[in-house]
């Protein structure tokens, strides 16, 4: 062997040698203004070898006389190779890069180079996804983009995120925005089987999210876009002969951090002393109850996870037809024990053209087939609460061997439930199969050839085979379930909807004037449908067996106008024409205008002499969209019947009979309509080295499709879905990028993104009653039908709404007492009126922070957040008190260290101490990579990653971001470290 | 060629354009679904609709035992109109608290609700829930002349009555919607108590005739039934009207008395997994282990009283314990706890005093309602938690009780000597014997007050009576925990009526406050 390493060195010299070194000199300059360019990197292909040009662009280089090819690039231009061959003097012309400058941004129907745009529109491409993303989509985005908030839901593989954009526009209609996969909008309501509708893409084969923010951008989609739209493009085929992608991703992860919760020692320690203390309710049985294990329930249902990842895509044109294929496997292991997810996903793009290229086709489709194990996350909240003095086995047979609390008749205790079992005494999976396809065909008419014919055809389809098993023993199932033996529980799910696009695009340039017109058509369907079989383990009762089934239909007419003059003035115009099946009779249609206008300040004659601006450009845009996703209800304006189903039939003497209930309506509810008002300023400074934006703006939501409570008798209900209440949010969002530095060896490209978005209700009932205190919202953990939260007029959606705690000297809070703010008499806890608004969840600014620099092969990136203000009520701590410690049928609680200092005797739920400032920086990832350059053929990189690297907060939980505001045991959010590596053959 | 696809392309276009428009106009697809125009169709699908209206007391919505709610805005269990009436009237009274730590429960026994109470909203919602569904159901039965399908009508009609019944009780002064007003997003009118009083007179009057004879299916209301109710809008005229109508409440209670409802030999019959076959039951609401499924109603009244070291399967047939509710030394203290059988109460490893409403093991226990059945065998459908038995909301011991008291009460028509025999048949069957016989003289206001305690509590009367006997509020008769004390303590006297919620004030600006709320 050693004989051989030293051959090969031999060799190895001994051709470095064989090649002699020359010479080359030459001078790079612009192609738009002749100037010369300093700076530009000059490499040899293959090696390390490099230089860059001086001030007057002028450059020499050592390269080997035969073979190599010189590599120029630079910022904001093309890159260009070029073989030496011969030549010792090389002169270069940089074209400008009308990709990167010149960006070709996709819209609704239709695109336009970004110089172009006139609304708030943010892009980001895969360069800049936030790395290590294994399974969920939406956390390629997160803290990315200004006015967009992206929140994972829990730490569960493959789990879903909340997505605001400038702060969602309804209330009770859905606040999603609209998400576009390749030109199909795909259905927002939850697919069953899957925590997270995106999850069926692939995050690899993502090439760019687009984002659309204010009503002139998203108007063209009206019906569906008053929360903004972000539009997913995947990878396309390259011209060129097949390349090869592989990439694998393996990583471990694990939990950052448990509650702090009593030992087993520190709470025998604290029950004997309350019982010898006399405290209520502690009594001998107690005492005798009293385990005598330390277990750590939080370290037993946890896990360190390891999970990997697998892509390899081929890209290329064979027949003159442009492909890509890809495929997909992940292996996801959650930190919760039993959890996991298996994704094995495909994806075919081809864009073949045909008839002289005027008909341009584009056909993707997309197939995942998942495997999710959902466990039982009640695990997370049940580890935390239970007895930290009994063990996790009983040493018996009994419910599955599991130590479980049993009443008097030795039944057990169904409130209360082993953590342990719980996971491995479920079986809760779920298998998806999704396909999402389309096809769309652009014709150019030959006889005219500035007008085309746009059709897109589409197809989403899911269908879900769902189980979710209780083994025998899971103490739980003995409160629904008869005979001990568990339940056995099925469910299906199929949604689909199909789509239909035409449209008609006309572009002409006549002198200075450059009018583009798009006007067409839209339809699509959604039809959901599922079931759900629920009996007991040996299937003598069955509990549930129901199914459901509905549909719904969105028509729309649409038109476009972009006309620019001059290249300095840009209009655009849209008008659509939108129809639901959610409505009935005259309110079925609606119409949505906008007008933007925009203006290059930097196209104008007296900027000439400003060399340092490279972009200026002011934007105005007004707009009015539509929303009519009522969330759960196809059939608002519709008087329907429902039928009863299992067990809530009547007793007439000897026979039970099913009812028949009306459900309420309301047939004049029609689109809720939200008025966005937007200011934004491009710019962009010394060829773009600095750029960003700024945006300013206001959306007024009227006639809100509201689930508010209505004048008792007027309907088949206490709450209607109707459009009651106006809602407003205004604010800004600030995007700056640089590369504050661009040399040979070392690049770094840096952004910082900013959020402010202040939202008000403004209106919420038909009677402007100024008594009125809103609607409760906000359920917490505890009692059954508390509320934390509030809707009211001048205040924020979902402000906290709760007592306001006294204190006593010493800063303790005292028990019970809170400010009587209503200056009644009586019990102050009995009155409503003595609670106050007290902050909301939502977070004063968000700033977004990223960065990514080379270093030779070096590469280093990260990104990160803070979020300032936003407010969390802590329901860990509100609902633990010492009398819950003990229940007299025979069970224990624990309770968290700091609320057994705090030594509550009975929960006090609405104390404002438990609202928290939890504000944070979190450092989302950090990645390390190097690029290996000698390879020959074979490109690759390996990379290192941490995921939630650390968090930064003074809030009292795990974990501050908290969706909705109300914290109470959610799957934590793990750290991730990971490996990966990349080829390109 | 290439002509033909465009043409090809706009054909295939203007197609859909024109067939898709229809689209819109959809109708549900769903198998539970029907659209109004088509829903009743025969008479086993007028009967389903009529079944909703009994429904609609006992279950939470149209899954069960949870799952596709009548009402919002609380917890679907809680909002379970037995169980909020059940809380309104027995909470508030000697003969009940509860440990538990919802929003504002606790209220209820310390007399201190207020307007934005979520569980008085809730029972108001309920109300006027069933309200609206019995003048929907009114409407598409009205004119019928099947003879099944008008006596549906009539017993829609008594429904609605029940339903206002319970308005003119707690609000006294609710809004007021008949079979004339369509649904829709539109304000209500407020009625007044007195002209409520007379509208519930007259419907109930007016059905009687097309009401069942008594006792013609179990689980229906007959005109049995329908005199109940009468006859307790009479006992109560001078709390609803300030004008005495015991003279018509003896004619009205002689009907039922002398109908074919008969006592139940055992008192504990009634409260049993089989109290359909008690021959007393005048109006039950029914629930069934398998058929009948909430998680309010008579499953959160069995759990509830189960706690401690009550043996919950073997005593109470069931498998949960929810240790949320027992009785204060008030009620204990009227029984003769050594021989009167009604004495129903869990006293192992409780203390009759109570230091900590939020303790099970505080007071007294209650173990009268069970899902055993009467001979202590379990219950016909035997499930952990959904229980068979039934909720006696009229039996005939109640009638026998208002004759005594409306005779004491200067009723004419009536006769002391028929109050004593009906008041010492309970007793008898009280004691197993005449050992707990009263005399004339011992029959009073006071021992009848007492006497209905001891016989009906937990059947949700009790809040109605001391109301009646004006010890409701105010400081004549004070109870532990009443007023947020210990010993008890006066409350004020407009809470003899409860407060129109805030939020109903909220959505109809008909509406105004009860006084002094």
């Amino acid at each position: 062997m050693k004989k051989y390493t030293l051959l090969i060195t031999l060799f190895l010299v001994s051709c470095s040698w064989l090649f002699a070194q020359r010479q080359i000199s030459g001078k790079v300059i612009s192609s738009d203004d002749q100037f010369p360019l300093p700076g530009v990197t000059i490499l040899e292909k293959g090696t390390t070898n490099g230089t860059i040009t001086d001030v007057e662009g002028n450059f020499t280089i050592s390269v080997p006389e035969d073979g190599a090819i010189l590599s120029f690039s630079f910022v904001g231009y093309q890159t260009y190779e070029v073989e030496v061959g011969s030549s010792s003097v090389i002169d270069v012309t940089l074209k400008l890069d009308l990709t990167e400058l010149n960006e070709i941004v996709v819209i609704g129907y239709g695109q336009v180079e970004k110089e172009d745009l006139t609304g708030a529109v943010a892009t980001v491409d895969s360069k800049d996804f936030n790395k290590g993303v294994l399974s969920s989509p939406q956390d390629l985005l997160v803290g990315r983009v200004a006015g967009v908030q992206v929140t994972t839901n829990s730490g569960a593989p493959g789990a879903g995120a909340t997505i605001r954009i400038r702060g969602g526009s309804s209330i009770s209609a859905n606040n999603d925005p609209l998400i576009v996969i390749d030109g199909f909008p795909i259905d927002n309501s939850n697919v069953s089987g899957t925590s997270n509708p995106l999850a069926s893409i692939n995050p690899n084969d993502i090439e760019t999210f687009t984002v659309l923010k204010d009503a002139s951008a998203t108007a063209i989609y009206g019906s569906r876009a008053s929360n903004g739209v972000i539009i997913i493009t995947t990878k396309k085929g390259q011209s060129g002969k097949p390349k090869f992608n592989y990439n694998a991703k393996v990583s471990i992860a694990q939990p950052i951090e448990y509650v702090d919760v009593l030992t087993g020692d520190e709470y025998r320690q604290l029950v004997t002393g309350l019982y010898n203390e006399g405290f209520s309710g502690i009594n001998q049985d107690a005492v005798d109850l009293l385990g005598t294990a330390n277990t750590d329930w939080q370290s037993e249902i946890f896990q360190t996870s390891f999970s990997h990842d697998h892509n390899l895509n081929a890209s290329g044109t064979v027949a003159e037809i442009p492909f890509r294929v890809s495929y997909g496997y992940t292996d996801q292991q959650g930190i919760l024990k039993t959890t996991y997810t298996k994704r094995h996903s495909f994806a075919v793009n081809l864009s073949p053209k045909f008839f002289d290229k005027s008909l341009k086709v584009n056909i993707n489709a997309k197939q995942t087939f998942s495997e999710t194990n959902f466990g039982d996350e009640g695990a997370v909240g049940s580890a935390v609460g239970f007895d930290p003095t009994q063990p996790i086995y009983s040493g018996n047979e009994e419910f599955g061997g599991y130590f479980a609390f049993t009443d008097a008749d030795g039944l057990p205790i169904t409130f209360v439930s082993n953590p342990v079992a719980m996971l491995e005494l479920r079986n809760n999976v779920a298998d998806l199969n999704r396909f999402i396809g389309n096809v769309q065909l652009d014709y150019t008419l030959p006889f005219f050839k500035d007008l085309s014919a746009n059709l897109n055809l589409g197809l989403d389809k899911s269908s879900t085979d769902g189980i979710d098993d209780a083994l025998p023993g899971m103490t739980w199932t003995y409160r629904d379930y008869t005979g001990g033996n568990g339940r056995l529980l099925d469910y299906t799910a199929e949604n689909s909807s199909e789509l239909l696009d035409f449209y008609l695009a006309y572009k002409k340039k006549v002198g200075v004037h450059d009018v583009q017109f798009t006007t067409g058509y839209s339809w699509q369907h959604f039809s959901r449908e599922g079931s759900t079989y629920d009996r007991n383990g040996d299937e003598t009762q069955v509990r549930q067996n129901t199914q459901f089934k509905n549909e719904n239909y969105l028509i729309s007419f649409f038109g476009r106008l972009n006309y620019v003059l001059a290249n300095k003035y840009l209009v655009t115009a849209t008008l659509r024409n939108d129809g639901s099946s959610r409505f009935i009779g005259d309110n079925q249609w609606g119409l949505f205008p906008s007008l933007a206008l925009g203006w290059k300040i930097n196209q104008e004659a007296f900027m000439s002499g400003a060399s340092i601006v490279s972009d200026l450009k002011l934007r105005a845009g007004y707009g009015i969209t539509g929303q009519q996703d009522v969330t759960d209800n196809q059939y608002p304006a519709l008087p329907v019947y429902r039928e009863s189903t299992g067990g809530a039939s009547y007793q007439f003497g000897d026979e039970f009979v099913s009812t028949l209930r009306p459900d309420p309506y309301d047939a004049n509810i029609k689109w809720e309509e939200t008025t966005t008002v937007n200011v934004g300023l491009d710019f962009g400074f010394l060829k773009d080295r600095i750029y960003g934006s700024v945006e300013v703006y206001q959306r007024n939501t009227t006639d809100l499709i509201n689930r508010i409570p209505i004048a008792g008798g007027s309907n088949f209900s206490n709450y209607l879905v109707t459009n009651v209440g106006n809602m407003e949010n205004k604010g800004f969002e600030v995007t700056l990028s640089g590369v504050p530095i661009s040399t040979t060896d070392f690049t770094w490209n840096a952004g910082v993104n900013i959020t402010r978005n202040v939202n008000e209700i403004t209106k919420l009932t038909k009677t402007d009653d100024p008594d009125y205190q809103g609607v409760a919202v906000g359920g917490i953990s505890g009692g059954v039908g508390n509320n934390v939260q509030i809707h009211t007029v001048g205040y924020p959606a979902n402000s906290f709404y709760v007592f306001q705690q006294v204190y006593d000297s010493n800063g303790d809070p005292i028990e019970g007492l809170y400010v009587n703010k209503s200056g009644e008499a009586g019990e102050v806890i009995s009155n409503e009126l003595n609670k106050y608004h007290y902050k909301s969840p939502a977070p004063d600014m968000l700033i977004g922070i990223n960065s990514r620099a080379n270093y030779q092969q070096f590469d280093f990136s990260f990104s990160g957040r803070f979020s300032i203000n936003n407010y969390v009520y802590n329901n860990v701590q509100s609902g633990a008190t010492l009398s819950g410690l003990y229940v007299s049928t025979g069970y224990f609680t624990n309770i968290n260290a700091a609320s057994a200092e705090r030594g509550f005797t009975n929960p006090q739920y609405w104390s404002d101490m438990f609202i928290e400032n939890a504000s944070f920086f979190k450092m989302d990832n950090i990645s390390l990579g190097y690029t290996f350059s000698n390879l020959g053929a074979l490109e690759a990189r390996i990379s290192a990653t941490v995921q939630n690297a650390f968090i930064i907060t003074n809030y009292t939980g795990i974990d501050p971001e908290v969706s909705g505001g109300i914290d109470n045991n959610i799957y934590p959010r793990p750290r991730t470290f990971l490996l990966g590596v990349n080829l390109n053959f | 060629m290439k002509k033909y696809i465009v043409q090809i392309v706009l054909v295939f276009t203007l197609i859909s354009l024109s067939g898709c428009l229809n689209d819109l106009d959809v109708e549900p697809i769903d198998p539970n679904l029907i659209t109004s125009a088509n829903v009743y169709e025969t008479v086993d699908d007028y009967k389903k609709g009529l079944a909703k209206l009994y429904a609609t007391f006992a279950l939470s919505g149209q899954q069960g035992p949870a799952g596709q709610p009548d009402i919002e805005g609380i917890d679907e269990g809680f909002g379970n109109y037995l169980r909020q009436y059940w809380n309104c009237q027995e909470l508030t009274t000697d003969e009940a608290v509860l440990s538990w730590n919802d929003a504002t429960i606790k209220d209820f026994h310390w007399h201190t609700w207020t307007a934005t109470d979520v569980f008085i909203a809730a029972m108001y919602s309920r109300i006027m829930y069933s309200v609206a569904l019995c003048n929907e159901y009114i409407r598409a039965t009205a004119g019928n002349d099947d003879p099944d399908i008008s006596k549906f009508h009539a017993e829609a009609r008594f429904l609605r009555a029940l339903a206002y019944y319970h308005a003119i009780d707690m609000f006294g002064n609710p809004s007021f919607v008949t079979e004339e007003d369509l649904p829709g997003a539109f304000f209500p009118e407020q009625i007044q108590r007195a002209d409520l009083f007379t509208y519930i007179e007259s419907e109930l009057i007016d059905i009687e005739d097309d009401m069942g004879d008594p006792q013609f299916e179990y689980g229906r209301a007959d005109k049995a039934a329908s005199w109940m109710v009468l006859a307790k809008l009479y006992l109560n005229a001078e709390v609803y009207i300030n004008t005495p109508k015991y003279t018509e409440a003896i004619a009205v209670l002689d009907k039922i008395n002398n109908s074919a409802y008969s006592l139940a030999p055992d008192y504990m019959h009634n409260f049993v997994a089989d109290n359909q076959t008690s021959p007393e039951m005048i109006l039950p609401i029914t629930y069934d282990g398998i058929n009948t499924q909430t998680y309010g109603g008579m499953v959160y009244l069995l759990h509830a009283q189960i706690g401690g070291s009550m043996p919950t399967y073997d005593l109470m047939g069931t498998g949960e314990a929810w240790a949320g509710l027992r009785t204060t030394s008030a009620l204990v203290n009227k029984f003769d706890m050594d021989n009167d059988g009604r004495a129903l109460f869990w006293t192992d490893g409780q203390s009759l005093e109570i230091n900590d409403i939020g303790l099970f093991t505080d007071g007294y226990a209650i173990t009268k309602f069970r899902n055993r059945k009467l001979d202590g065998t379990p219950s016909d459908s035997d499930q952990p938690v959904m229980v068979d038995t039934d909720w006696p909301m009229f039996r005939l011991a109640d009638a026998y009780l208002m004759y005594a008291e409306a005779v004491l009460r200067g009723g004419t028509g009536g006769s002391i000597a028929q109050a004593l025999t009906y008041v010492n048949a309970l007793r008898e069957r009280a004691y197993g014997d005449g050992s707990g016989n009263i005399t004339s003289g011992q029959l009073t206001l006071d021992f009848i007050l007492d006497e209905r305690a001891r016989e009906l509590f937990w059947e949700g009367h009790r809040r109605t009576d001391l109301i009646r006997f004006g010890v409701f509020t105010g400081s004549d008769y004070l109870w532990p925990w009443k007023g947020n004390v210990k010993e008890g303590a006066s409350s004020a006297g407009h809470r003899d009526l409860f407060p129109i919620p805030s939020t109903e004030i909220g959505a109809n600006p008909n509406l105004k406050q009860n006084t002094d709320y």
